[in-house]
């Protein structure tokens, strides 16, 4: 069918903010499927409040507001756009959730827009339990015995009718929030109660758990002439039990035999049908490993981060064919874009294996709880392909990360037996490592089934790893023996520890020998048809496919999975990259392994390698495409810390070189170029050993900033008051020594700018600066940023783009620069310089019209600012206000503590934009998910140092009409002042406690500020949480209150009686 | 153990041997299914040749008692990148290996199957043989390039005799070229009656077995190859519905005139896109065949196509303008592969009762 012409607009709904369960997944679908309905000549219209991503380009649709995804902010769009149709599939549960809204709000009838893609019906049959099971019953596919439940006593019923164990999910919720596996009664209590609390409509499905089933999923796609397929299907090597977002997978399936994968398929496509749905849709099965007994376990109506997997895995680009399903275009007529000359009705042939690993935040968060259970907890992943499924998941381990270049823990020889089964036996991030430990001490891959599950296939192929050790070790520089290890996907890192000898050792030797690595196609139909994809996957084989032109080539690294500290930002600048590149007329090669990002869908670049992000991988197609240099900028960390070794081995760094990289990063040397510079910065020293360290602190007067000196996002990194906690941190939190010394900074507590800059050796442009809401000690990923800065005299922003202008030219930046600055006593220090892309590069460009990734390439390929016409200085401030807000996960993270500090904590943002900075901040808090009250309850329980500047909060909260809160003594601190404040239990106490006001949803916000070392600090983590799991506003900057207050001043009309009549006039009674 | 793989263009593979030590020549052909290697491997239309899988981990399920297409597989030899010595899967009785070495068929494990696929991609198919790592190259290029391929393959799978599977339902007579035990399973499904004949049957004999429809089976090779076939169907087509598949498919429309020719690589595999053109709607279907019918060759026939494939165009189907008779170039009873087209033996059985009643009708009339 040909498409539509009776819709002339539609509009794209995104799905807001990075968290945990919704991460860049949704750039890419969003970006495709604007695309998409683009080439077809529909006026697109996206919405969406996150600014980190390719989608909200303005080239990427005909309209793009950034602006938060509620109801509010979507209608006002709706009733100024008159769009035709609403496209809400591709904004995962938060698009499918809005449209859900919208409809019943009857914005949707009153501007007659119509839903495309999965109707109204079909989104609720889905995601409502009790509609799903009426649905599968009727098309007699089987469900868990299962039950809805609104209160704690139906989930008592229910246990005692069918046993534990027992599965909670919460309905409308992403990842899983709220939901889990109990065993007991004590466990039932807490995961039901926290799933009502999560669920908006307070709903949890219950049901008798299948755990320990094989996981499948199959990605399905319909068209409206009913037609069917099925992208791909994966298998997960964990078994049912943990969320599939949190477990490792394979595509295709591996141990499944045909008739069980008809059997699926036969009940996916009969799911879809049943749906009516014109796209995609995903659906989660659960197969008993013993018979043919399956259980349909979710469907999950749109495009997901699954749907991505498959796609990247595939090939076979599902969201930009659902959004042409969706208006009209049947798959028959589409191209498959991968061949270019079959069809989009096929079903993808693979001939590699493919594996996920989920990248979880436990180096963050080391409070966290590692275990793993239906709430997702992975903030991203990585995806490795291979023609053995040992090579596939060897080089997927390498693509995490973590340190690990192989499937070995670095503690391993340290843990007893014990320890080693209770990891497996209870899954947690760790387990597949724990796995191989087990089989290093001989433990049989039978025993390990009983323990986990797993299936008996998998844990065969990393026995086969792991007998292969003994085999590698014992041959020594044996040809055979290593190209088997290497068919085996063993990193030369590996093999370099089983010989005893260096990593460059064993590259220089496979250079030798010829052991090389050739480069296969991903071309969706397993070679049955030619194709011209340029999506390659290394492997140990006899032909190479991928072809060197005599074009001259640039290589972009990426920035591997997200991570806290490393999220989408660096994707969209790496995506820009590649774009310049490009557009200066070079080849664009990229090298990644993110499954969810727009940088690894192979039609951005000229060429896409899915290959691990170290050394030897990159190494491999340096030397075979032989590029005019590599690109690290843009690619975060992940690409900076390759830098040095690749030009170890002769490869050009383009940009800023490695010497003045490193004189950004090395302590010593910037300190060197600062003074140089005549750039002042804080006080501070090096310490190598404790004692040091002391007397460092002394001279420079406390507090003082420490931290390691190597660090990302700020791990590690702590604000200390006085010696007792700087002993404290000295002997706990690090490892000081002459190698790893600590650096001990003047902590100056000020107003925290930040500024990005490009920088072309003469020309040094800054598109703007940003002045943080919180003040320095705050990670600036944590901080609300504000552009332009609303409080800073001319003077000092004279001052920060001399600063800029010299830190750039004095430091040899050629390309891009990220400076964070304090501002202390009128005086600006540089806290730190970051010689590559920054978190706000997409935020910034966004705002100022200057795409700053984009021409720091063209720079770094040669070209000058001015010939690009730009020139030195900052650009003119633009109108209005802008504010980027972070966004935390900590609601599927317990044990995390959420107070803000110089570690950085979120996952996301989203950006505010108006014509005030308080209609800003307005903006992007509510569309960071905070609920803002303009009156209710406010809970303070603020640490003796801040007692004082609390002050002025709390009387501007009382002045609002706010009920002040507050335990004893802040309380009667409070009533000192004359500040009126209710006293309210300590935890712990008799009656009712803060923690009951908190669950009890009485409190609209609560301030907490951290005290350490003593009891308080366990009892305001207890708050904090609390806070967190019942979804109430917790602050722990008196900053961000501060700005909260601003909002809701705003927004109220005061309330003040007339002042009292001068004496002597008053009224005379008689 | 080393083996090799010679092809017909010179090119030699070094692997892993397993299965028999037997040597052996064929014809390679691919096929891109990611599951169903038993059924792939029994399945009789392969008589004779060599297969590679593309999917490179064959044989982790095992082999099972369940999904063999036939009793004793046909095929010359098998090609993987990786034989699973260690299945998983709770139906699984033998590996890949120990399976083969009972059936005395070589298999050879360990090479770049992607390699050999693009060169049969780019030249078309070719011969190869299976042998001993230390054999000389030429001398087994040599032998491999006098090599004449068998044209007896339909006998050499056909059933030897006749024989019942009896139903209540529809007496079904089927003509089993090289049938997949699939074909019989969904008869059965539907309670047919059915006979299982040779492929040398005549039309006069299959209609003194009184059927009420007659299915024509996949098979091996070329439908040329089987021209007393073309003369029994000449001889049954419009006094019994008929129902043909694969070769069925083939022999039928050489029987009404058209013509065959040999496809360059042929479609195998589990997700060839099928229109029907009636309806507009797609079916994935299994596909086996390295043989199809010439679109411009029906123009003077009685045939009239009924689905093509999406991505070449070719003839998938055919029916019969004026007698009660279609057939498919794909596998709708799967095994391996998708069921989408399943209801074509529904449609069989419809046709089947329609003709009854007309008969009936027919007869009543006379009658009175």
């Amino acid at each position: 069918m040909p498409k539509r012409t009776d819709i002339k607009s539609i509009l794209v709904i995104g799905s807001g903010p990075i968290i945990i369960g919704q991460a860049a997944e949704f750039d890419y679908a969003g970006t495709q499927a604007c695309i998409a309905l683009k080439e077809e000549g529909y006026r697109v219209i996206l919405i969406n409040s996150n600014p980190a991503t390719i989608m909200t380009d303005t080239e990427i649709a005909d309209a793009v507001y950034i602006e938060p995804l509620t109801l509010e902010f979507v209608s006002g769009i709706i009733r100024k756009e008159r769009p035709d149709a609403l496209l809400p599939t591709l904004g995962g549960q938060t698009g499918l959730n809005l449209a859900v809204e919208l409809h019943n709000s009857g914005v949707l009838e009153e501007c007659n827009v119509e839903i495309l893609g999965t109707k109204l019906s079909a989104i609720e049959q889905a995601e409502d339990r009790d509609l799903f099971r009426n649905l599968m019953n009727d098309l007699g596919e089987p469900v868990p015995k299962s039950d809805i439940i609104h209160t704690l006593e139906e989930a008592y019923r229910f246990t005692e009718e069918v046993g534990f164990p027992i599965i909670v999910r919460p309905a409308f919720t992403l990842g899983g929030t709220g939901g889990g596996i109990c065993t007991n009664d004590e466990e039932l209590n807490e995961i039901v109660a926290s799933g009502l609390k999560h669920s908006p409509v307070t709903q949890c499905l219950i049901e008798k758990s299948i755990a320990g089933f094989k996981e499948i999923e199959y990605e399905v796609m319909r068209d409206s002439n009913d037609n069917a397929i099925v992208v791909c299907n994966m298998e997960n090597f964990d078994p049912v039990g943990i969320h599939t977002g949190d477990s490792i997978v394979a595509a295709p399936s591996q141990t499944l035999s045909d008739r069980e994968y008809q059997m699926l398929r036969n009940t996916s496509l009969k799911i879809i049908r049943a749906l009516k749905i014109e796209g995609g849709c995903n659906v989660q099965l659960a197969l008993d490993p013993d018979s043919f007994d399956y259980f349909v376990i979710e469907v999950n109506p749109r495009v997901s981060r699954s749907s991505a997997l498959a796609s990247k895995a595939t090939g076979y680009p599902i969201a930009k064919l659902a959004a042409k399903i969706a208006v009209g275009l049947t798959l028959d007529e589409m191209m498959n874009p991968v061949t270019g000359k079959t069809y989009a009705s096929f079903e993808p042939a693979l001939d590699y294996i493919v594996t996920k690993i989920p990248r979880w935040p436990f180096d963050k968060f080391e409070s966290a709880n590692r275990k793993l259970g239906t709430q997702m907890k992975a903030t991203g992943e990585v995806m490795a392909i291979g023609r053995t499924f040992e090579e596939s998941i060897l080089k997927a381990v390498r693509s995490l990360e973590t340190g690990q270049y192989h499937l070995e823990l670095k503690d391993a020889h340290s843990m007893d037996d014990r320890l080693i089964e209770k990891r497996i036996r209870k899954a947690g991030d760790e387990r597949i490592f724990f796995v191989a430990e087990a089989l290093r001490r001989g433990t049989s891959i039978e025993t390990i089934h009983d323990w986990s599950k797993i299936d008996l296939f998998f844990l065969k192929k990393l026995e086969n790893i792991i007998k292969f050790e003994v085999v590698l070790t014992d041959n020594i520089y044996e040809k055979e023996i290593a190209k088997k290890a290497k068919q085996m996907g063993f990193s030369d890192r590996a093999i370099s520890k089983f010989w005893g000898v260096q990593e460059r050792e064993v590259y220089s030797w496979r250079q030798e020998i010829g052991l090389i690595p050739v480069y296969k196609m991903v071309d969706t139909c397993a070679a049955e048809f030619e194709s011209e994809t340029p999506y390659f996957y290394g492997t140990y084989e006899e032909e190479n496919e991928s072809v060197v032109t005599d074009r001259k080539s640039v290589i972009v690294l990426g920035s591997g999975p997200i991570r806290i500290g490393q999220g989408v930002e660096f994707d969209y600048a790496t995506v820009h990259s590649v774009w310049a590149i490009k557009q200066a007329g070079y080849e664009a090669i990229i090298i990644n392994n993110n499954p969810e990002t727009v940088s690894t869908d192979f039609s951005i670049s000229d060429k896409l390698y899915f290959e691990p992000l170290i050394i030897e991988d990159v190494m491999n197609i340096i030397d075979l495409e032989k590029p005019e240099g590599v690109i690290v900028q843009f690619g975060g960390q992940t690409a900076i810390n390759l830098a040095d070794k690749l030009v170890e081995r002769g490869v050009k760094i383009l940009g800023t070189s490695l010497e003045d990289l490193d004189r950004a990063e090395n302590r010593d040397k910037f300190e060197q170029a600062l003074t140089q510079l005549e750039v002042p910065q804080p006080k501070g020293k090096t310490a190598t050993s404790v004692s040091d360290a002391v007397i460092i602190a002394e001279e420079i007067g406390y507090p003082v900033l420490v931290r390691p000196s190597y660090v990302l996002g700020g791990r590690a990194m702590e604000i200390v008051y006085k010696e007792e906690e700087l002993l404290h941190y000295m002997k706990n939190a690090v490892n000081v020594n002459p190698e790893q010394p600590v650096l001990i900074d003047r902590y100056l507590t000020g107003k925290e700018i930040e500024v990005d800059a490009i920088s072309d050796g003469t020309d040094v442009l800054i598109p703007g600066i940003m002045e943080h809401i919180e003040r320095a000690g705050v990670h600036s990923g944590d901080s609300i940023a504000v552009y332009p800065p609303q409080s800073l005299t001319q003077d000092i922003k004279d001052k920060i783009v001399t600063y800029t202008t010299k830190l750039a030219k004095g430091l040899n930046i050629i390309g891009l620069l990220n400076i964070q600055y304090v501002v202390s006593n009128n005086e600006v220090f540089v806290l730190e310089v970051n010689p590559r892309s920054s978190r706000t590069i997409p935020f910034l460009s966004k705002i100022t019209n200057v795409g700053m990734a984009n021409l720091a390439t063209k720079v770094i390929l040669g070209e000058k600012l001015v010939n690009l016409g730009y020139s030195s200085g900052l650009i003119p401030e633009k109108p209005g206000v802008f504010v980027k807000v972070p966004v935390f996960s900590f609601a599927k993270l317990r044990g995390v503590d959420i107070t803000l500090g110089p570690e950085m904590k979120s996952t996301g943002e989203v950006m505010g934009k108006d014509f005030t900075l308080e209609k800003a901040l307005y903006k992007g808090l509510i569309a960071s998910g905070i609920k803002i009250q303009a009156h209710g309850k406010v809970i303070l329980t603020i640490a003796e140092k801040d007692k004082e500047e609390a002050l002025s909060i709390a009387s501007r909260f009382y002045n609002l009409g706010f009920k002040l809160l507050a335990t004893e003594g802040t309380a009667a601190y409070f009533k000192n002042a004359g500040i009126p404040a209710s006293v309210v239990g300590k935890i712990g106490t008799e009656g009712p406690t803060l923690l009951d006001v908190i669950r009890n949803g009485e409190a609209g916000f609560v301030i907490n500020t951290l005290t350490k070392g003593k009891q308080p600090e366990r009892d305001g983590f207890r708050i904090r949480r609390e806070s967190v799991e019942n979804g109430v506003a917790c602050l722990t900057s008196l900053d961000t209150a501060k700005a909260i207050l601003r909002v809701i001043e705003s927004m109220s009309f005061s309330a003040e009686a007339m002042q009292p009549a001068e004496r002597g006039t008053e009224v005379v009674h008689s | 153990m080393k083996r090799k793989l010679v092809l017909e263009d010179g090119t030699v593979f070094i692997g892993e041997a397993f299965g028999a030590e037997a040597e052996k020549t064929g014809e390679i052909v691919f096929n891109t299914g990611m599951t169903g290697y038993q059924e792939i491997l029994s399945d009789p239309s392969y008589c004779g040749q060599i297969v590679t899988l593309t999917y490179p981990l064959v044989g982790n399920y095992g082999i099972n008692r369940d999904d063999f297409e036939s009793i004793n597989p046909a095929i010359h030899g098998f090609i993987v990148k990786e034989a699973a010595d260690f299945p998983s899967n709770w139906r699984s009785q033998l590996s890949l290996d120990e399976f083969f070495k009972m059936k005395n068929i070589p298999g050879i494990a360990g090479i770049d199957t992607r390699k050999l696929t693009r060169i049969i991609r780019k030249t078309g198919t070719l011969k190869g043989a299976l042998c001993a790592e230390n054999k000389s190259d030429a001398e087994v290029l040599a032998q491999l390039r006098a090599v004449v391929l068998p044209s007896d393959q339909v006998k050499r799978v056909s059933t030897k005799s006749s024989y019942p599977s009896p139903g209540r339902g529809c007496r079904v007579v089927v003509v089993d070229f090289g049938m997949k035990h699939g074909i019989l399973r969904e008869l059965n499904k539907r309670n047919c009656d059915v006979v299982v004949v040779p492929y040398n049957i005549t039309a006069q004999e299959i209609l003194s077995l009184s059927p009420d429809g007659i299915m024509l089976t996949n098979g091996p090779g070329d439908p040329k190859d089987v021209p007393q076939a073309i003369e029994m169907i000449k001889g049954i087509q419009g006094r019994v519905p008929l129902f043909g598949i694969c070769l069925g498919h083939q022999l039928f429309a050489l029987a009404n005139g058209a013509n065959t020719e040999k496809m360059k690589f042929g479609h195998r595999g589990s997700n060839h896109p099928v229109k029907d053109l009636s309806t507009g709607k797609i079916a994935i279907t299994s596909q086996n065949h390295g043989y199809t019918v010439e679109e411009s060759s029906l123009k003077d026939t009685q045939l009239e196509v009924t689905h093509i494939a999406i991505n070449d165009g070719t003839v998938e189907g055919l029916k019969h303008k004026q007698h009660s008779a279609f057939t498919v170039q794909y596998h709708p009873e799967a095994s391996p592969g998708p069921e989408d087209a399943n209801g074509l033996f529904d449609q069989f059985i419809s046709m089947i009762e329609a003709a009854k009643e007309e008969g009936e009708k027919t007869c009543q009339s006379v009658q009175i």
